[in-house]
This record gives structure tokens, sequence and C-alpha cells, in this order.
């Protein structure tokens, strides 16, 4: 099973998970703050809302349609700094 | 040309596994793509391969015919229509390949309506067929209390789906009324097969509360989802959950047909004939993005179109009957499931419309087209570009979502900066 | 007395605004009507990088830019928060000992000019822009610059000068009006022709081409510059000629994203992206600023830009056509000097006094004398 870290916590995870259900089974919410500070998860599960970006490896992703694998380092976008 | 392949088929979901694999049988040499990390579409995403059934046998199928190549995790950003050779530009994680192709079959889907509601930018509010999605990619729904709201079959389809994982389904929430989904029961429990999938599906549902005529207030909570009210009738009713899986029907993707020139119909799907074909010559559609009538009508139309592109017309003999059931099939769930503006959600001022961009549906007022809007409040600027405010706005104001440009989604600087490949047959 | 205008672009809409503005101050009725058919500032307008900047390429640009970006900062405070002004001044950034020759003139024209000018050294460069690459020889800094988002002004300048917006196309100019695409004739004392590259079919004979830009905004990232960044090269050889160029021209914009330009292409009429072009001029841009490599892209259009063949806008009467005013022709500069534009043409309609009156935009000074055409 992959093992990576969700802001500096390791976590074990089934293969074939995404990096968003890893995250959010982390409890790792909300994933970012809108424009107008208001909190957002993710939306639609399939790459459209772009909601569910996340950094991987130092790259923004959306974390829906990015597989889990060994060693990933998983970071939320920061705050307002985001779009 | 050596360089170029003799089909594409863009979507590794129902149609465009079918037609893929179709498309082989009929000699020709095949790319399959999808932006998704896995074959399977939106229905049967992760790892289906070695599952009973259909969808197993389709993607084992695809999977050991050696004239079909898959590239999973690929996206279309860029396509061009030409005389004879079409070109397609693709991200991937290794940067952007450009496709040269004699036929294309689009195999894009659908996305799911969003329609605006105080709450829904909350955490925890998500689509519908999203949290099925989610559920799929692992997120871990034990336990877990889930309103589903909107409608349409996918909700019900959702709601057996999200309890199966354990997830406690407080109640479906459908805003057609009860005589339309009942007709649409009838409908579909004609359908060849599928009788027995509904008593399936009724099974999975048992216990599980469905309100029709039911409408979606709000959503409520602070930074996080804490419970939704509805109204049936007079009556509001607040339930207390963690997730609300909330959508409207599908719409579908016609964003890479839109580049390629394929006119699309009133309903804004691409227009096809019977054979699948678009009005762009060698280039074909099947499944959702030609309208929404579930996965039989997304495989059969995929079959059609890998016989077409590939010549097997003698395969297609009794397809114009099948055809003709599904359509009718279609046009029932479409009259049954008609949105009804006394039933949806209705946006208060400070409703955040575009949630890239956080515009009001107080600021999106007074505008007459997507573009003026777009132009002077910056919606649908942002990183869906439009995806999921596009279709709000269709519904909320009746603009007609226009613009659709490459790049199709936001790419790394770094892709653009390097010298693209170009990705020919083996 | 009735003016219309052909033409909801900025251009268009600056001159509405300021035969508006003449009637209000001088008691002078003017009823002033603008048509377009699509949505207001959707053309070149809402193309373009939004750059307000002094340009000394003649002393006829250098008038009018300097004198436009003056109006811009009266006008600023009127402007809604849309509008995204921004003074963010430019860095005119000089690579090498070459291009650092180049600066000493610009300045002092520039301060003759009254716009202030000011000379950093490579290490007062590279702590005004950390994320500029090491080894850059200086820049000049030009701290009235300004950004902008063009289509939100049009359609506040429209709104301010009470000016009916119509929808729909002009064909043809007729004598005291224009006939819509409608089959409708509207009669007018005033035509205003603003309508960007439109004009020529209008007037087949105004010597005007289209030039071709590419450009590409960025997702809200890490990366940050203060200022509009524009190479020195820009002036002399990138944009020169007539072959295609690129130049390293990058924006900030107030939302924390980056616009990157600079694309120069003639007789490429269409709207499709050249990739090959788009990936000139953003190595272009990263060869200065390195940590573009890092960010990503979320839009790329192409937009027309309007030109001349002396690169100076086409502003004042119609040689042979009573009543007809053009103001077209802006090339890549007409949202910097669509105020400009409106001030002088306003001038030359009312007779008032400009400052820019003894240079001369008039259609007149080519040879090729416009006829209008017959739809
Ligand atoms: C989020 C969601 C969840 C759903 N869940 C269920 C369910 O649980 N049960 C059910 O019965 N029905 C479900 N449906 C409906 C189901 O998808 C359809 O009934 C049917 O399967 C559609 O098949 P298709 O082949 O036409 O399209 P899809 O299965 O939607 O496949 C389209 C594929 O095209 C790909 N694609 C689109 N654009 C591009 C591009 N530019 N580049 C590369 N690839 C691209 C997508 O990634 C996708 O994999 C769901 C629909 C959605 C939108
Ligand atoms: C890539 C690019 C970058 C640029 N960057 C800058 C910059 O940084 N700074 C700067 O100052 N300038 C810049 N420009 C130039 C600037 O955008 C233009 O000069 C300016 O927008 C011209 O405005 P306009 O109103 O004349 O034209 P437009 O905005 O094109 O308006 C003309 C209007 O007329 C309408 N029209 C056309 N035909 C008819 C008809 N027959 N009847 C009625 N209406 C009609 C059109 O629909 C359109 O809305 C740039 C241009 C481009 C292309
Ligand atoms: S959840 Fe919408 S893009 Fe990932």
């Amino acid at each position: 099973m992959p093992e990576l870290t969700l802001e500096g916590v390791r976590a074990t995870v089934p293969p074939g998970t995404t990096v968003l259900a890893a995250l959010q089974n982390a409890g790792l919410s909300p994933l970012r703050h809108s424009l107008s500070g208001g909190a957002r998860g993710a939306l639609c599960g399939m790459g459209s809302c772009y909601e569910c970006r996340a950094v991987v490896d130092g790259l923004t992703v959306r974390s829906c349609l990015t597989p889990v694998r060994e060693g990933q380092d998983v970071w939320r976008l920061e705050v307002n700094c985001d779009g | 040309m050596t360089a170029e392949w003799e089909a594409v088929v863009v979507g590794a979901g129902p149609a465009g596994l079918m037609a893929a694999l179709t498309a082989a049988q009929g000699g020709l040499r095949v790319l399959l793509l999808d932006a998704q990390p896995a074959a399977g579409g939106q229905i049967w995403r992760g790892a289906a391969a070695g599952q009973r059934g259909k969808a197993g046998e389709l993607l084992r199928g695809v999977a050991s015919h050696a004239g079909i190549t898959v590239l999973s995790g690929a996206e279309v950003i860029a396509a061009e229509a030409g005389g004879q050779s079409h070109t397609l530009t693709v991200s991937a994680e290794a940067g952007l390949s450009h496709i040269h192709a004699a036929r294309v079959i689009l195999a894009t889907g659908a996305t799911e309506r969003f329609l605006p509601f105080d709450g829904w930018t909350l955490p925890g509010v998500v689509g519908a067929g999203g949290l099925q999605a989610m559920s799929k990619g692992g997120l871990d729904l034990r336990g877990v209390r889930v309103v589903v709201a909107g409608s349409g079959p996918l909700l019900l389809a959702v709601a057996a789906g999200l309890r199966q994982k354990g997830a406690r389904v407080l109640a479906v929430a459908e805003q057609a009324g009860l005589p339309g989904v009942a007709a649409f029961g009838v409908a579909a429990a004609r359908l060849p097969g599928k009788a027995r999938e509904a008593l399936e599906l009724a099974a999975g549902l048992r216990g599980i509360p469905y309100w029709t005529d039911a409408a979606l207030v709000r959503a409520n909570g602070d930074g996080q989802l804490q419970s939704v009210t509805l109204r049936r009738g007079r009556r509001e009713i607040t339930l207390a959950c963690d997730f609300l899986a909330v959508g409207f029907g599908l719409v579908p993707e016609t964003r890479v047909a839109a580049l390629l020139g394929c006119p699309v119909t009133d309903a804004g799907a691409v227009n096809v004939n019977a054979w699948q074909a678009t009005g762009v010559s060698g280039i074909y559609a099947a499944g959702e993005v030609c309208g929404i009538g579930g996965v039989d009508g997304a495989l059969l139309e995929g079959l059609v179109a890998g016989c077409a592109a590939s010549g097997q017309i003698e395969r297609l003999h009794d397809s114009p009957r099948r055809a003709e059931t599904q359509r009718r099939f279609q046009a029932t769930l479409e009259r049954s499931f008609a949105l009804r503006p006394d039933r949806l959600p209705s946006p208060s001022p400070a409703t955040i419309v575009c949630r890239c961009e956080d515009v009001r549906h107080g600021q999106l007022q007074g505008f007459t087209n997507w573009t003026a809007a777009k132009l002077q409040t910056r919606c649908g600027m942002g990183a869906c570009q439009g995806r999921v405010c596009g279709p709000a706005c269709q519904t909320l104001y009746g603009w007609r979502f226009g613009g659709v440009r490459a790049p199709l989604a936001p790419l790394p600087l770094s892709q653009l900066l390097a010298e693209p490949n170009t990705l020919s047959p083996p | 007395m009735k003016a219309l205008v052909i033409g909801g672009g900025l251009v268009g809409a600056a001159c509405a605004d300021a035969l508006a503005r003449h009637s209000a101050l001088n008691g002078q009725r003017v009823r002033v009507t603008v048509l377009e058919p699509g949505p207001v500032g959707g053309g070149a307008t809402a193309a373009g990088m939004g750059h307000l900047v002094v340009m000394d390429d003649s002393p006829a640009q250098l008038a009018l830019t300097a004198r436009s970006l003056h109006l811009w900062e009266a006008l600023a405070p009127a402007l809604p928060r849309q509008a995204d002004y921004h003074g963010c001044g430019t860095l005119w950034v000089a690579s090498d000992d070459g291009e650092l020759a180049a600066v000493e003139p610009k300045r002092r024209a520039y301060l003759a000019a009254g716009r202030e000018a000011t000379w950093l050294d490579a290490a007062e460069l590279a702590r005004a822009e950390p994320n500029l690459r090491p080894g850059l020889a200086g820049a000049l800094r030009v701290p009235g610059d300004s950004v902008v988002y063009a289509p939100v002004v049009a359609q506040f300048l429209l709104e301010r000068a009470g000016a009916a917006v119509r929808r729909g196309a002009v064909t043809e100019l007729r004598d005291g009006g224009v006939r819509l695409a409608s089959g409708e004739t509207l009669r007018a004392d005033l035509v205003v022709v603003a309508n960007g590259i439109g004009a020529v079919s209008l007037l087949p004979d105004l010597p005007l081409r289209q030039r071709k830009g590419h450009l590409l905004i960025t997702e809200r990232g890490p990366v940050h510059v203060r200022h509009q960044l524009v190479e020195l090269g820009y002036l002399k050889s990138a944009h020169g000629g007539d072959e295609d160029s690129v130049a390293f021209n990058v924006q900030p914009r107030p939302t924390g994203q980056l616009l990157i330009g600079s694309s120069r292409q003639f007789e490429q009429p269409d709207r499709e992206i050249d990739w090959l072009l788009l990936r000139r001029m953003l190595r272009r841009a990263a060869e200065f600023l390195p940590a573009l490599e890092q960010i990503a892209a979320l839009r790329i259009w192409t937009g027309q830009r309007c030109a001349t063949p002396d690169h100076l806008p086409l502003i004042g009467p119609h040689p042979e056509l009573d009543g007809v005013f053009l103001a077209t022709g802006h090339e890549g500069l007409g949202i910097t000097t669509a105020l400009g534009t409106a001030e002088l043409l306003s001038a030359q309609v009312f007779g008032t006094p400009s400052g820019l009156l003894q240079y001369d935009f008039t259609p007149a000074r080519f040879d090729r004398v416009p006829e209008p055409a017959h739809a």
C-alpha cells in the first residue's frame, strides 16, 4: 500500500485511491479558501470544477484526477493565494 | 502518412470503450485516451477490469486488443479539424503531444448541472454523481449521513451506491413530480434487460425516503455543511447531515466537439446522424455527448460509431430498431425530469454563482448574454472556465454558454515552453 | 446636435463620453447614440493587455500617450473597482549595454513630456523585481504608467455619457447618417467611425492592416512582479519590422495573475493560436522571468490590432464625407490613447482648444483618400 505524506503527516492508503479521497479521509477540510474568504471543498469529483486542487510534489493538480503514489508529498492550497 | 492514427477515441467511458473495441475489430489502429487516471468513464471508473458482467468484459476486451493503444491521464486541450487529418493536442504528465488522426470519435460524456443556492459553496455540498465518484475514488462513507437532492435518475443510482458503501442516506429529494417519475419508471422497466436492474435498484433503495416535488432551499453551516433545508409542499424540513449530494441532471460535455466545429443542438448536445457522424467529415460522436440517455444508449452509440468509422455496416442490421427504443426512452427521461422553475432553488443576490471568481447572483442580473456578463463581472474567467457556472447561467438566466477556447484546461507553463512531441501509432 | 458613434469599444465609448461632456460644459445639447452589434468592449478592447503606457516612437505618439496618461489619472478616482485600475508603473528592462544606451535619451524625452522617469542600475532592478533573472543591465522606471481592465471602463464611460447603446452593425455610411444591417437608416449631424478594424468594411480605402497578437494569463500563483515589465528591445528590434516577432512583456494583474505578451504578426486575420509563435513568446518571457516555469497558464487568446503605416491613429474629419469623423487605427496603444483621442476629436468637432491639435493625426495625412463603400 502506498505511503505518502499529507501536510507532513505520514499516511498509508489503499492503491487506487485518489489524492482527494486521501485528503478527505484524513479530515483535511477545507481544501481552499475562495477569493472572498469562503471555505471550499471538492464539488464534482470528476475534474471539471477545480475546487479540489492541491499541491502534489510541488505541482498544483486536480486531486480528484490524481491517484496516490508511493512517497507523494501533498499539501492543500495556501489560504487566499489560489484561484 | 505514417504518423497518423486511423482512429482516435476521446473518452474511455462506456461509449468510448465500445467504439474503440468495435473500430479495432473492424481493422483500424485505434488510440483511446481519457483524462481520468483509469478507463471506465463516470460509471465504471477505477479498477473494474476484474469485475464480472458487461463492464469487465469490455474493459478486458479493450485492454487485450492488439489494435488499441490506451492512454489514461491524457486530456485533450486543443483540437483542430482538417480536411483529411485532424489534430488533437493532449496534455499529460509527460507534457504536450500532438496527435494526428484520420477519424475522431468523440465520447466525452457529460458533466453534472449544478445550480446555485444559499450555502452551496460550503465544503460538504458535492455533486450527486460527484460523491459517487469520490466514493469510488476511496472516500470513506461508512456511517456518514447523506442527503441526496436535485433531479434525475442518477440520484437513485447514487443513493443506492452510497448506501452500499455504508453511508446513511437520509432522503432523496427530487424536484420532478410523481407522475413524471412514475412514467419514467415504467419506460425504464420496459427496456430490454432493465426490469431486473430496476428491481435490484429498488432493493438497494429500500427504506430510503424518496420525495418527489421536493425543492432544495438552502445548505446551512459555518465553514462546513451542517444541515440542509428542503421544502415539501408548504413545509420546510431541515436535516442534519455530513454531505449534501446534489445535481440537476447532466449536461453534454461538448468542448472538444466545439473546437472541432461540430454543430450542436439547441439542447446543447452534439448533433449526429443515424451513423453517429457529426457535421464535420471524419468526426463521429457517441454517448452522452450526444444527449443524456444512460449507459445502454452510450454502449449502443459507441457500437454504431465504431462500425461507421471502420465501415462495418453489416454489423448494424438491428441497430435502427434499438436506437428507436433508446430514443423513446431518452424522450421520456427528458420529459419526466424536466426542470420546473418553481421547484428549483432560488439564489439570493448574495449567492455566489461563479465559484472561481466569487461572482454573485446580484451582480449578474441585468445582463443579456454570457459574453457581456463575463467581460463586466469576470463570471466564468476562473480555472473551471465556465464548466460549473456556464450551465448554471443557462438555467438561471437563459444565456447560451459561448466562447470555448483552447486550452480547455489550465496547463503548466513548463508544458508550453517545452517542445511538444508527436504521438504516433506503434 | 445628434451624434452617432459606430463601435462600442473603448475608443467609441471615450468619444461618446467626450461629446456628452462637451454638451454638459457648453450648454450645446449633444445626443449620443452608440451602435454596437456585440457586447460593449468585446472587440480588441477585450483582447488587449490594458497597459497604460507612455511611448516615444515619434513626437506625436509621445504627446498623445503622455496626454492620455494624464487624462487616465484624472479619471481613475471615478472608475469602479472592477476596472482594476492599478498604478504599477513600467520597467523598461535593458539586458545589455547596447540597450542601456537607449535609456538616457528615452528618459529625457519622457521628462520633457512631463512624465517622471528614473534610472535603475542592475542592483536596484534586482531589488525592485527579485524574480527577474540575474545579470540584467538595468531599467528605466516610469512610475506614472498603469494598467486597467478596459471592457469595464468602456461600459462605465457609456453609462456616464448617458449614451444610448443600440445593438446593430452599420453597413454603410450615407450622407448625413448611416444604414444598419436591419436595413434601417439613422440620421445624424455627426458620425464618428470608431469601430476599429471594422472601419475598413465601411471605408475600404483606409490604410489599415490587422496585426495579430497572442496573450496568455496565468493562474493566481506564487510568482509576483510589481511593475509591468517590458524589454527595451521591444522598441527597436522586436516589433519594428514586418516579420513575426515576439517580445518580453509581462503585467501583474490586481488579481494576482500575470498577463504575458507579446507577439506581432501581419496578415493573420484568424483567431487561431499559433502554438509555435506562442512558445517563442513564452520562452522569451521565461528568459527574463525564469520562475514562470512554475506556474500554470489559465487562458490563451489572440486579438487583432488595427495598424496604420505610420503607427499613429486616424483621428479627425474624413477628407470627403461631411460630418464623418474617424477614430481608429490605434494599433497596440488604443487602450492608453482612447482618452487622448476622445479629447482631440471633441476639440476638432467643437473647435475647443487641445495641445494635441498641433500634431497631425488626421486621415488626410495619407495620400490615398478614403472612399465610402456602397453595400
Ligand atoms: C460524475 C458522474 C457520475 C456518474 N455516476 C453514475 C453511476 O454511478 N451510475 C450510473 O448509472 N450512471 C452514472 N453516471 C452517468 C453515466 O456516466 C452515463 O449514464 C454513461 O455512462 C455515459 O457514458 P459515456 O461513455 O457517454 O460518458 P462518460 O462515462 O461520462 O465518459 C466520458 C469520458 O470522457 C472523458 N473526457 C471528457 N473530456 C475529455 C477531454 N477533453 N480529454 C480527455 N478525456 C475527456 C472523461 O474523463 C470521461 O471519462 C454518472 C455521471 C457523472 C457525470
Ligand atoms: C494582443 C493585444 C494587446 C494589446 N495591448 C494593449 C495595451 O497593453 N495597451 C494599450 O493601450 N492597447 C493595447 N492594445 C490595443 C487596444 O486593445 C486597441 O487599440 C483598442 O482596444 C482599440 O479600441 P477600439 O474601440 O478602437 O476597437 P474595438 O475594441 O475593436 O472596438 C470596435 C467595436 O466596433 C464594433 N464594430 C465593428 N464593426 C462594426 C460595425 N460595422 N457597426 C457597428 N459596430 C461595429 C465591434 O464589435 C467592436 O466592439 C492591444 C491589442 C491587442 C490585440
Ligand atoms: S472535485 Fe471538481 S475538479 Fe476535482
